[in-house]
This record gives C-alpha cells, structure tokens and sequence, in this order.
C-alpha cells in the first residue's frame, strides 16, 4: 500500500505539558517538581527574553543535575532584576560577583568542588552578550583553553541592555543602539565588525559549543540538558530578544526570536570539539526584512526611505550562513539522511506517520 | 659580619654560588643570607650578588657596598669602574683568571691591600676540566675557602652535594677541591717569599 | 626545622602547610618562585589542592572567589601591576567577605615600568577593606602566612601579606621551618560563614542600594576594629605553638627612652635597627617603631609607642603624589591631639632604590639635629631633577621625561645605589 509521509509541526513554543509527546520528551516547565530556579518576582521587563531562556535553561539543568548545580552570574540584566535587595529570585546556589569575571569565578567553583571530591555538583557560569563577548572575553577564553568543567551560557540579546542599550561586540550591523545612533550616512552599528562567539568557542576545540533561541524553548532545553552529557568547557550561545532595546513588542519576543533563525540570520547549530555535528534546517526561509520590520532597532532602514542596499548586505549575511551551515531544508536531506531524527530530537517533533 | 660580592655575567651561576657560600656557612651552624642583585634575566650581562655571614641573625638588607672580599667570576668585566669600589682594606679578593694581575692591568689597585688577600685562581679551566662546562662557580668557593677560611672546604662540599647530584655534583666538589689547593699554594708562596 | 632556603621557597613551605584547597595565580616578577613552588609540589602530588594556571591576575582573584565562596580555601599571589589589574575584583572579595589569603611581593607600580621594590602596591589597595601585614623579614613573611589564613576566615575578611620584592623573595635566608603538625594544631579546616551549597541554597552577590549600603560598610569597619584585637590575639597564640614572635601590630625597638623614634614597614626596619644600634652607641636616644599591620590601622598601639618621642622620622616607602606620605598621615592622624611631635616624612626606597645604612645615618643625625623638611627624599639626585626641570622649562617639546632622565644619568642597567 502506498504510503505518503505527512511531516506534523507546530509552530509556536509548544505549551508545557503538550499531551502529544512521551513524558520523556515533555519541557521541564510541564512538571510540578521542576525546580523553578528563577522563580516568580523578578523584576524584568514585559516580553523579557532573558528571563524566559534563563528559567528553562537552568531548570534543566538542575533537572539533569538532580538539583546539584551551583550558577555563577555576571552584572547585567539577569542579575539586576533578578536580585533587587532584599529579595532574590534565585532558587539555587547562585553567585554574583563582576561584570567581566563570570567565567572565572565559575572555573573557580569547579575548583573548590573538585578539590573537596564533589564533582557531582555541577557548575554553569551565565551572562549577557556584553559580560560574555567583550569584557568577559579574557576569563571566557581562559575557561575554555584550560577545559574547566562549566557549562557557559550567554543570553544574547545584542547589547548592554542593563545600562541603556549601548553597543556591544555582538551588536548586529546598522542596529540602533545608544552608542551607534540611527544618524548620519551610515546610520546604526557599523558593518564588518563583532565577534562570533560561538565560532571563537568552537576554536579553543571545547566538548561541546551550541546555539539556541527563545522561539525553540524544546530545542534550548534539550542543548542544555546535551550540554551536561559532556565534562569540559560547554558553551550555550542564546538569543533572546529585548522588547526595549529592540524595539519590539513584548508579545512579538517569540515571534522575532523565530524569524532570526528563519531569515538565517540566527544560525542554529551545534559542534563538538570544534566541528559542527548538527543544524537546526529553515523550514520556511523568510526575507530578512520580515524580521528587521518588527524591531525599531532598524526603523532606519525602512523609513524615511528604504535602504535596499543596506537590506542587500544583510540579507547577503543571512545567505552566507544558511550556505555555511548546510541550513536549507533540502540541503538537509541529501547531506544528512538522519536530519529527520536530529530534528525530531531537537524540537520534540515527532513523524506522527510511523508506527 | 663578613659581607661578600660577586661579580660575574648572566648565566655563569653568580647567584647559584653565593646561594651555595650561604648554605656552607649554614651547615657550620652560622647566618648567612645570599641574594642577587636584581635585574632584568638576561644570558651575558653583568650580574652581582651579595652574600652575608655572621654569628648574630643578619638584619639588613641593603647591598654589599663595602665588602669584606670580591669574588670576580668573569675576569672581562674588570675594566668596569666601580666593580673593585667599596673593597675593605684588609679585603680579600680573587679573580677568575689564569693570568695574574700585571697581566689584568690590575698591579696599582692590588698594591693597595695586602698581597697574601688578593689572589687569582684559573677556576673556568678547573671547571672544564673537573666539569667539563665552563661554570666556575664552585670552583671560586674552594678558592675562597681557602683564601679567607671563612667556611670550611668541607661546608663547600656539603653545599654542592646537598644542590646537586650525580657527576654535575662530583664534578662540582672537584673542581672545588682543585681550586683550594690551588690557592692555598698560592698564599703559601706568597706569605713564604 | 631550620633551613637556608630563599624566602619565596619557605612562603610556598608556609602556604602548603596551611593545606590550601584553590591556588591560582599569574605570573609576575617578583612572585614567581612562590608560585613555582606551589606547582612542583601539587604536580608531584605533595600537595593535595588545585592548582589553576589562569590568564590574569584578573582572573586569579576571580578564581579565587568563586573557590571561596564555595567554601574553599583560596591563596593567590602578586604584586605591582597584577595587583592594580585585579583591583575590581579585590574590592570585590572584601566586599561578599571571602577570606582569601594573597601574597603581595612588594613592588612599584609603573609608568615607568619598574620591577623593584617598593610600597606603591600594597598602598594602591589600602582602602580596599583587606587587612593588611607587612613582613619585617622572610621568617616572618613565612610565619604570617599561617597566621593569615587563621585571621581571614575568623573574620571572613581577606588578608594581603605583603613581603618586600626581590630584598625578601629572593634572599636566601636561614628559617625556622615549621612542622605540618604544627601548622594543623594552629589552623583549623575552613568552616565558612556563608557557602555556595546546592543542598540549602543562597544568593550571594545582590545588588544593595542607598537603604542597605552604609551599614555593609559599617560592619566592615567594625570587622576591621575587631581585627586589631584578633591579630594581637593570633600573634600571642603563634608565639605559643611556634616559639617565637611573629607580626602583631607594632613592634617597637629601643622606643622606652628614645627621643627620636624612626617610623617604618617591612624590610627597610633591619637596616635602620643597624643604624639605630650605631646612633645609640654613639649617644643619640633613639629607637624603631615597626608597624606589623597597617590596616587596620594600630591607632591605639601606635600612639602609646610613641607617647615620649619629641621627633618622629616616618620612612616611606610609596608616595601620594601631591599630598605626600601616606603612613605619615595615618601616624599624624593616630597620635593624641595633646601630644604631636615634630614629623619629619623621609620618602626613601622607590623603585627598588637601595636604603642604605650609611645614608640613613646621615639623615638620622639631620634629624635628631632638627635639620630635617618636614618632607624629604633620601638620596635624591637634584642635579639630575634640576636639569630635567631646566629642560622644560627651555622647550615644549621636552621629551618623555623618563628617557631623558636615563640618557642624563648614561644608565642602560640599574645601578645598587
């Protein structure tokens, strides 16, 4: 009997719970148990993209921990709502010590577990893109080359935010930022310029280096639970988009977090001792400017006349990662026969057609 | 208090051998502090070093500038103006050398002190020979020994073999134990004539 | 046990006998040979503990919080610019109250870069809420490295020993030696205050604003005060484990009748009890004021040391440039209203400058004889400052002033004195 394969997908975060999936392949957020590290009270804004990756990654991660774990986290947007004194947010061991020193500190704590026989306690050093691409730089690379044993995550959301929207080094070209203001000939950040973090992490060779956003909360859960198979230096690269600092709407976060990744501008990959072993493919490719429209970080581009140029040269970047990282649907197939299973593991999807 | 200066280049082992005068001096149950003069590490150099012994606990810190005996472990560095300054008048000194001083241009400073404390010794050759590397380091504290008897050849010895090992330490404690034969020939010449 | 061994060698003695759990440290002349040390003796399992080699001092002190704050016991070590590079995270320590212990190997702060002994370093840090010991000789140095760890985590404070660069790391001296038993009978394990610990889990590190501010710093001034009475406590326990007298808070010497008392930190105080012993036979009453710990401040100890001079000669051995001595002050500061005598300050030593008996003779004789500025440099080259002036005054376009300076002097090396 003929048999087509119909592919069921949803788009949209799946609702925790999601009676679809096998309890194994559930978000930790569907279960009463889950240790809701960064719990209720915080102080972040509407939409916060942070608030939402850093809950469903660390929850993870004390799941896959059994509640061992101990986060080290830099000054910025995460530690400043999170902790207004006298009140935290944290429910874990959690510390806070600079802006620049997260990765250190961590490396230190992996130090004393180790040196006291408790390396069943595990360690996550955590921070923005400033804390993490610019000033973090140094202790980052440290903590990678000497393969201390801590999972680093950064909650990118392309600049430092806490302190009013000012450029970092993962700030994206023509952004609108306070210190790369939408003015001049070349309005916003400028082109050619910022580090790829998880391209330099992938470099120094560690275990295991991944990239994720807030509009797959599945797929971040599963590379953070992934990201504690291995012992080393990890590295968990998130975007996570700012309603402020964006522009955007609180309601779009999600939505803006998704076409970052449709438009290829967000590639989402995963790499192991420095060789990427697995990419999120674009199911449905969309133009970047269906992505630059909704933030104001770009209304530059758009009004009072139309950059094409300018919208060339981005969407040229957007088509240099989908080539470089083999994230063409299609593509997928040929090079990969087992994309159908990677991406049903890392999404949760699954072929509803067989057995 | 006996204060001692060392003169040598970067990598002779000038610091390496007021060290081990500082560890003879110790196993005879005496103070004793050894220290570099302090400078940018680099092979070929002028370097110091100073050393002290006395019986009481040795308190200051500052370097030798009137020393009690020079030990000049490279004969090159003798046109250097201030390297003999500060030497007491009943100061000892010896210098690496197989010429004697007339040779080293050295006749107007030595007959300033007293003949019998002012001696050569070919501590490199006695090296390369006992050694086979031209260190003469240990050489110089047999001399020493022999010239000042401010330690004895047997603490020297001590000294070398506690430091080193194996041949580097026989060939060490030979070539000291050449060199203070040496000298002491030469004192006895000397105070003999 | 008694060695000769060279004072970096027996701090590292010290300091793994004091079973710490983290070391981490970058490398910087004069500290070097302390943390080699170290990390012969962890790589060759005679010490069980961590031995991280980090990317900055930076990341040294970070290291070391982070291990501390999870309830380890934390040493590192620097000096000079790694301590100035790890400022942030310095203040950051005394802050969360982590009791890491740090050796500061003394040396000047550039520019110009300068790799010789003096006390800008440990000065650039005295507001940073650390207790502060300065070791008067490398058997002390060693001794108050055990002595450290017990201060910091009684405190939960963390305490710098600041031992001279190169005059006491690199001499070779003969030490008495501790015993492991020894040291373990004295220093207790670590039990922290506050631990980062995944079975009763905290937040450290929270952000206090105007509400909660002053008073964490109030308790940390009252830590401070607590400290002058448990570091005179500690000294005395010391002294009955170990057998001898090692830091306290001031240590006078020949001070009961002196007239003119001579105020000073670290290494420099064995060359002036020299002088002092000369001075003395030669009919001049004179003694020594030592000041073991300088932050706390001694206040108390300080002024009843110097209750009955009629002159004080307070030796510098850093500056504040464009206000002057900086212990000077605290002496002034310390002293009884009712009571103030004549205080010459003597700014001596910088950059490794050697401080010679001779010259400090000569300037002790000035000062008994009242000759003294009220602020001076030992043994200042005025021609060579003269000239330098003359030539900025004669063009705009002088020159870096450090160079010219050389070039007058014809010096491609350092000289001794």
């Amino acid at each position: 009997m003929p048999q087509e394969r119909i592919k069921f997908y949803q788009i949209g975060s799946f609702a925790a719970g999601n009676r679809l999936l096998p309890a194994d392949l559930r978000s930790v957020q569907s279960l009463p148990e889950r240790s809701n590290a960064l719990t209720c009270g915080h102080r972040a804004c509407q939409g916060c993209g942070e608030a939402l990756g850093a809950r469903y990654a660390l929850d993870t991660v004390m799941r896959a921990t059994k509640g061992k774990m101990i986060a080290v986290n830099a000054t910025g947007c995460l530690e400043v709502f999170s902790t207004p004194f006298p009140e935290t947010s944290w429910q874990i061991a959690w510390l806070h010590s600079l802006f620049g020193n997260a990765p250190a500190v961590a490396t230190g704590v992996a130090a004393a577990l180790r040196a006291k026989g408790r390396t069943d306690i595990r360690v996550v050093g955590q921070g923005g893109d400033g804390g993490t691409v610019d000033i973090g730089m140094g202790c980052l690379s440290g903590m990678f080359e000497r393969n201390d044993d801590v999972l680093y995550v950064c909650y990118d959301n392309q600049a430092y935010m806490n302190t009013g929207v000012q450029r970092s080094g993962a700030t994206p070209p023509t952004a609108r930022t306070a210190t790369t203001q939408a003015v001049g000939d070349q309005p916003g950040n400028t082109f050619g310029q910022g580090k790829n973090v998880p391209l330099i992490a992938m470099a120094h060779q560690i275990p295991y280096v991944a990239t994720a956003t807030v509009a797959d909360l599945r797929d971040l859960e599963y590379k953070a639970a992934r990201a504690m198979d291995f012992h080393g230096a990890r590295y968990l690269h998130v975007l996570v988009p700012c309603p402020l600092g964006w522009g955007s709407s609180p309601a779009d976060t999600i939505r803006v977090a998704r076409l970052a990744t449709e438009s290829g501008l967000f590639p989402v990959f995963e790499a192991e001792d420095g060789e990427v072993v697995g990419a999120s493919p674009i199911r449905r490719q969309v133009p970047v400017t269906e992505y630059l429209r909704l933030q104001a970080r770009y209304a530059h581009l758009f009004r009072p006349v139309e950059r094409t140029e300018t919208i060339a040269r981005i969407q040229a970047i957007a088509d240099r990662n989908i080539s470089r990282f083999g994230l063409r649907a299609e593509s997928q197939n040929q090079q990969n026969p087992d994309f159908e299973r990677t991406l049903a593991s890392a999404s949760g999807v699954r072929d509803l057609t067989e057995g | 208090m006996l204060s001692v200066r060392f003169h040598g280049r970067g990598g002779q082992g000038v610091v390496t051998a007021a060290e081990l005068l500082a560890a003879a001096a110790f196993s005879e149950g005496r103070h004793a502090q050894a220290f570099p003069s302090f400078g940018s590490e680099r092979m070929g150099a002028p370097v110091m070093s100073f050393c002290r012994i006395d019986d009481r606990p040795i308190r200051t810190h500052e370097p030798v500038t009137e020393p009690d005996a020079l030990i000049v472990q490279d004969p090159t560095l003798l046109h250097q103006a201030d390297l003999l300054a500060g030497l007491t008048s009943g100061g000892y000194m010896l210098v690496n050398s197989t010429h004697g001083f007339g040779e080293l241009g050295l006749t107007e400073f030595v007959s300033e002190f007293r003949p019998e404390r002012l001696l050569v010794v070919p501590a490199s050759s006695l090296a390369m020979t006992h050694l086979g590397r031209p260190l003469p380091g240990a050489a110089m504290l047999g001399g020493f020994a022999a010239l000042t008897g401010a330690v004895g050849l047997d603490s020297v010895l001590t000294a070398l073999t506690e430091r080193f090992s194996g041949r580097v330490a026989d060939g060490n404690a030979a070539a000291a134990r050449a060199a203070f034969a040496y000298v002491l020939d030469e004192r006895k010449a000397l105070t003999d004539a | 046990m008694l060695r000769q061994l060279e004072g970096s060698r027996a701090v590292a003695e010290a300091v793994a006998m004091s079973r710490p759990e983290v070391i981490c440290a970058y490398p910087i002349t004069p500290q070097t040979h302390i943390v080699e040390a170290l990390s012969a003796k962890v790589k060759a399992g005679e010490l069980n503990a961590e031995f991280l080699n980090v990317e900055s001092e930076f990341a040294a002190m970070s290291v070391a919080i982070g291990a501390s704050a999870a309830g380890a016991r934390a040493y590192t070590a620097t000096a000079s610019q790694g301590l100035l590079f790890m400022c942030e995270a310095v203040y950051n320590a005394s802050g969360l109250g982590l009791p890491i212990v740090m050796t500061v190997a003394n040396r000047a702060i550039g520019a110009p870069i300068n790799i010789w002994n003096d006390h800008s370093d440990s000065m650039s840090q005295r507001d940073s809420g650390w207790i502060q010991l300065f070791a008067e000789t490398n058997q002390e140095a060693l001794d108050l490295h055990i002595q450290a760890f017990k201060i910091a985590e009684e405190l939960s404070t963390p305490v710098m020993v600041c031992m001279d660069g190169f005059l006491l790391t690199h001499a070779s001296e003969r030490m008495d030696i501790p015993e492991q038993r020894q040291v373990d009978a004295f220093l207790p394990p670590y039990a922290p205050r506050q631990v980062l610990d995944p079975a009763d889990p905290i937040s450290i590190g929270a952000m206090v604003g105007p509400e909660a501010f002053t008073e964490v710093r109030y308790l940390s001034q009252a830590r401070m005060l607590q400290a002058l009475d448990l570091i005179a406590a500690v000294m005395a326990g010391f002294r009955s484990w170990f057998g001898r007298d090692s830091g306290g808070l001031v240590r006078p010497y020949r001070t009961e009748d002196a007239d003119l008392i001579v105020v000073g930190l670290g290494s420099v105080l064995g060359t002036v009890k020299d002088a002092v012993d000369e001075l003395r036979d030669e009919g001049l009453r004179i003694g020594v004021l030592g000041i073991s710990t300088f932050r706390p401040f001694p206040a108390h100890a300080v002024r009843e040391a110097l209750a009955g001079a009629r002159r004080l000669v307070v030796i510098e051995r850093a500056i504040s440039p464009g206000s002057g001595g900086i212990v000077t002050g605290d002496v002034r500061t310390a002293l009884a209203a009712a009571h103030v005598p004549e205080i010459s300050t003597v700014v001596a030593g910088l950059g490794g400058r050697a401080v010679t008996k001779k010259s400090l003779r000569r300037m002790l004789r000035g000062a008994a004889d009242g000759a003294l500025e009220p602020m001076s440099f030992l043994h200042l080259d005025t021609g060579l400052v003269e000239h330098e002036l003359a030539r900025m005054r004669a063009t705009r376009r002088s020159g870096p002033v450090a160079e010219n300076l050389l070039r007058d002097l014809g010096v491609t090396a350092s000289g001794i004195g």
